[in-house]
């Protein structure tokens, strides 16, 4: 294995790249220039994680200097399974997201150029923030990526866009000061003057305090992912935001959420996560069934696939905290699947409204005769949406029920009518938006063009063959999944079939 | 026979040069040419600040003093010099904001309107006495936190707020306004100082002295007249408060800073507040440090009531200086937090440290935002109100974006500097480790996300609102402003990626503690 720094070089190189775009004077150029460093950025990752032996260390690509050592704070980043292919997922869809807005910042007379060093800003938090291995440093992106996100949807949005951006501002930020005291309250209680997570681990060994804690790193946590009853901001957000941005929004930084629960909610505090589990899966559960029923009712298209959004963190989050190895494995798996699967699902709503100026599903109809390229992907990005087997995210859904059902049948029965009511969702906007007599106002829209098409056709081929072949995934998953677990204290339970079948 | 009190010169020389520079700029006024003064003055005031700046960085090379100076009379140790040092700076970048003649009334003695201020106005009479005034201030503002008895420390108060008082109604526009916030300040400045004054009167009716270590070892002797003592330290309390306007002392606080000259609005909340603060933690923590028990219970209903009254009412602003105002008392709120978090030696260090850097951090991120105010304007002086301020990203991306940043800064954003002020003063509460004070941390975390919501509204109307066909034109900024301005800016944001040099000084300077 190469010794660089691979994970500070990605950082930097998108922070210096979103410097250069901000002082670029050609907006073609510096469009240009943005779509090539995160195409860089995005081979980097590749043979970053190419070199990753995921029966190796934890941790690897390791790096750690002091940074306030008066706080004991350090600048540690490295990954581990589940964080390395959180990152392959912003890689992947940053660019794809770049090419998909290439018009998307003219349309307001808004600085274009600005709009996409934003985009570059946060590609190096979204990758600081799961490469972090520092509980402090983890916290600093967890709270300073909310800065360009909001900017992007406040400048770039619709029309309600300045109320989407300040709701979407502050409910992240309240939870993150919630969060910020039980990081302080986690430094005070552990006395080892360190942040770093490996130092942390097992340090909290009060059950009283360790319920507080875990409140104060949850509820930030269940706000990003976002969780029932905490979800209204996602609705307004991903709706007003650009449909770039909520690509990233909800494929990426709402992974940042579930993603916490799994490494620091569960590993930081084991017993508590073990006290809260029976209300986090009933809430999951709610979070399931809720978001596919308001789903069905929404008539904007974009909200329709946030609530979707909804539904599906139920799963990840019910996933997580049934802790067994398969349900948080199949949970991680989800988080990425998600992010290409609702991904394809806004870019194309994104094409879709672009050409009509209407996110109302009821503008549309018959869009399939004249634009049916533009209609299978929506159908197939639909179809990943709904989990049909052979697509990506049928794999993740199916681990995430079948690992669930191990531990706790009933919820595990209940989530699975979420399949259900997801056919329902998205046959019926595809069955009202692409099919039926063509509407007069769409009888003109163009099919997919070039560039469309190579938005597209990446994130549909992966999640085909993902939907085939998910072990490259799950080998990298799975370990890192085992060794969390083993931090939790918990085992599978035997599986009852077998001892019969031994008898 | 008498012997003379041993004055140690040396310690108290940065006080010195800003008095007597000072003195000479009285004489200036009085002897110089009237074109000739301002040329005189500037330097002179600048040269002095930076002068008495060097002396303190002199004598923090050359040792701390560990026991007090002037006969036990000003206290020059750690934590002062820091302050000392906080104040300089502060005073050094308000002092270039005064320096624009649009500021300041041509003549302050014509009634707002008449034909004596035309007449002034033509003549381009200007008032130069402000730059003597605000040096008056300035050294006031370095006594105040090192005065080591009661008495020194009530003249401080006076030095400090007398000048301070005229400077408010001082500005060139909205005169009607500047002069009802000088009297505004002047009336309940004085009522505060009336109650610190009697305060130490009944501290000196119970411990027979007016020095801080002998009013704490008093604190030892049960002599049965408790009664002073309560009613004593309630009424400095009340005096102290009033100064960092702490809530329910707070009223003055959006009406002064809003009428006042924005320059000297910078310098009041930035200098003003690091004094104050200083001054408050030496009366609680050196005199009083014995009797926590008492005055914490109180003191936390006073920063909870200061945290919510700062967040809440600033929401409901419509001008921008009001709303600043507002913010700073929210930040006196969080500073108190620090002032409570006490306990054995390090815990106090750890806590005095944190609300070091906090003072620091705040005063320059403030004095930036002022900075900025004073460059909006409409034809009648500054576009105070908030409408005004829509769509100015658009129009002038910079400033706008400066503004933005600064806001952040107040609102504790990561990698600004706003955010490890309040680490550190949370972080000492925490450590503390009672339930009473992590709850007033989580109250005071739900407050910074309130206040986070008028941080955000003005960026939200900078950036996402269009602006109006009449806005406000941004001045070009004079090469004193952008200086200002790039200072804190730069400030700002090197203390929020990199605290760790300035973290250490604090921490040094905090580590010996106030000298008893």
């Amino acid at each position: 294995m190469l010794e660089l720094p691979w994970l500070s070089f990605l950082i930097g190189l998108s922070v210096v790249g979103a410097i250069v775009v901000a002082f670029l004077k050609n907006d073609k150029v510096a469009k240009q220039t943005t779509l090539g460093v995160s195409l860089l950025i995005l081979v980097l990752t590749v043979v970053m994680a190419v070199q990753f032996s995921p029966n190796g260390d934890r941790f690897q690509f390791a790096e750690t200097y002091d940074w306030i050592p008066s706080f004991g704070v350090h600048y540690a980043v490295a990954v581990d399974g589940i964080a390395l292919v959180l990152i392959l997922l912003s890689a992947i869809l940053v660019p794809i997201v770049v090419l998909a807005s290439w018009h998307d910042a003219e349309q307001g007379k808004r600085s274009v150029r600005t709009y996409f060093a934003l985009l570059l800003v946060l590609e190096a938090m979204m990758i600081g923030v799961f490469a972090a291995t520092d509980v402090f440093l983890f916290y600093v992106f967890f709270e300073a990526m909310l800065i360009p996100m909001y900017f992007m949807i406040g400048s770039y949005g619709g029309a309600q866009r300045s109320y989407a951006a300040v709701k979407f501002l502050l409910y992240s930020l309240f939870g993150g000061l919630l969060m910020l005291v039980a990081v302080i309250a986690l430094y005070n209680v552990a006395d080892k003057n360190s942040f770093l997570f490996p130092d942390l681990i097992g340090a909290v060994t009060d059950p009283t305090t360790q319920k507080w804690l875990f409140l104060g790193f949850f509820i930030a946590f269940a706000i990003k992912a976002p969780l029932w009853p905490v979800h209204t901001w996602l609705p307004d957000a991903a709706a007003q935001a650009p449909a770039g941005a909520a690509v990233l929004l909800v494929g990426v930084l709402d992974k940042v959420g579930t993603y916490g629960m799994l490494r620091f909610c569960l590993e930081l505090f084991p017993d508590a996560a073990k006290w809260a589990t029976p209300v986090v899966i009933a809430l999951s559960v709610i979070g399931i069934v809720y978001g596919a029923i308001v789903a069905i009712g929404q008539t904007d298209i974009k909200r329709l696939v946030a609530y979707t959004s909804i539904s599906h963190f139920g799963f990840i989050t019910m996933g997580v905290f049934a802790m067994t190895t398969t349900a948080t494995s199949g949970a991680t798996l989800y988080m990425v699947n998600h992010g290409f699967s609702t991904g394809v699902l806004f870019l194309v709503a994104g094409f879709l409204i672009y050409r009509r100026g209407s996110q109302f599903i009821a503008d549309y109809g018959g869009v399939q005769k004249v634009a049916p390229l533009l209609a299978g992907a929506f159908l197939i990005a639909g179809l990943s949406g709904l989990s049909l087997p052979g697509l990506s995210t049928f794999v993740s859904e199916f681990m995430v029920l079948l690992g669930t059902y191990q531990r706790y049948a009933v919820p595990a029965i209940i989530g699975t009518t979420g399949v259900i009511l997801a056919a329902i969702y998205i046959l019926w906007m595809y069955q009202r938006t692409m099919n039926g007599p063509t509407a007069e106002s769409v009888a003109e829209m163009k099919d997919l063009n070039g560039r469309e098409r190579w938005v597209v056709a990446p994130l549909i081929a992966l999640i085909v063959v993902l939907g085939f072949f998910p072990k490259p995934l799950l080998d990298v998953i799975n370990p890192a999944v085992k060794e969390s677990l083993v931090n939790v204290k918990v085992t599978d339970p035997a599986p009852v079939v077998a001892v019969k079948e031994g008898q | 026979m008498i012997t003379a009190p041993t004055i140690e010169y040396f310690q108290l020389a940065p006080l010195l040069v800003l008095l007597g520079a000072a003195v000479v700029g009285v004489l200036v006024e009085a002897f110089a040419p009237r074109y000739l003064r301002r040329a005189i003055h500037v330097p002179l005031t600048l040269l002095s600040l930076v002068g008495a700046f060097a002396l303190v960085i002199l004598q923090t090379i050359r040792g701390v003093p560990t026991s007090p100076s002037a006969m036990g009379a000003v206290a020059v140790d750690g934590p002062t010099l820091f302050i000392w040092g906080t104040i300089l700076v502060l005073s050094f970048v308000s002092v270039l904001l005064i320096n624009d003649e649009e500021q300041f009334v041509p003549s302050a003695a014509a009634v707002p309107g008449s034909a004596e201020e035309e007449k002034a106005i033509t003549e381009g009479n200007a008032h130069t006495e402000v730059y003597p005034l605000a040096l008056f201030a300035i050294a006031g503002m370095l006594l105040f936190p090192a005065s080591n008895d009661l008495l020194i420390m009530f003249v401080a108060l006076e030095v400090m707020s007398l000048p301070l008082y005229l400077l408010c109604g001082l500005a060139r526009r909205r005169r009607l306004l500047s002069q009802e916030a000088s009297v505004k300040y002047f009336l309940l400045g004085a009522f505060s100082s009336a109650f610190f004054l009697y305060g130490t009167a009944l501290l000196y009716g119970y411990a027979g002295s007016v020095d801080l270590h002998a009013i704490s070892q008093a604190l030892a002797v049960a002599n049965g007249t408790d009664t002073l003592l309560y009613i004593g330290m309630a009424m400095l309390g009340v005096g102290l408060l009033f100064k960092i306007g702490a809530a329910p002392f707070q009223a003055w606080k959006p009406d002064v800073y809003q009428g006042a000259p924005t320059p000297i609005t910078a310098l009041m909340a930035s200098g003003t507040l690091v004094a104050a603060f200083g001054a408050l933690l030496r009366v609680f923590w050196v005199a009083l440090g014995n009797l926590d028990w008492n005055w914490t219970p109180i003191m936390w209903g006073v920063a909870a009531l200061t945290m919510v009254v700062g967040s809440i009412l600033a929401i409901t602003q419509t001008d921008i200086k009001r709303m600043l105002a507002y913010s700073s008392i929210a930040h006196a709120g969080f500073l108190l937090i620090g002032v409570m978090a006490v306990g054995d030696a390090g815990q106090n260090a750890l806590a005095l440290s944190g609300l070091l850097f906090y003072l620091l951090t705040y005063g320059i991120t403030t004095v930036g935002a002022f900075a900025i105010v004073t460059l909006v304007r409409d034809p009648g002086g500054e576009a105070w109100h908030l409408s005004r301020w829509a769509g100015l990203g658009k129009r002038s991306p910079k400033l706008a974006g400066l503004f933005a940043f600064f806001l952040l800064a107040f609102a504790g954003i990561p990698l600004t500097s706003g955010f490890f002020g309040k680490y550190a003063v949370f972080r000492s509460a925490v450590a503390l480790g009672e339930a009473w004070l992590t709850g007033l941390v989580v109250l005071a975390v739900v407050a910074s996300a309130a206040a986070a919501f008028f941080y955000v509204r003005v960026i939200v109307l900078m950036f996402f609102s269009d602006p109006s066909a009449d806005g406000p034109t941004v001045v070009t900024p004079s090469w004193a402003t952008s200086a200002v301005v790039g200072f804190s800016a730069f400030a700002t944001v090197a203390l929020g990626v990199f605290p760790q040099p300035v973290l250490d000084l604090a921490e040094k300077a905090a580590k010996t503690l106030f000298v008893q």
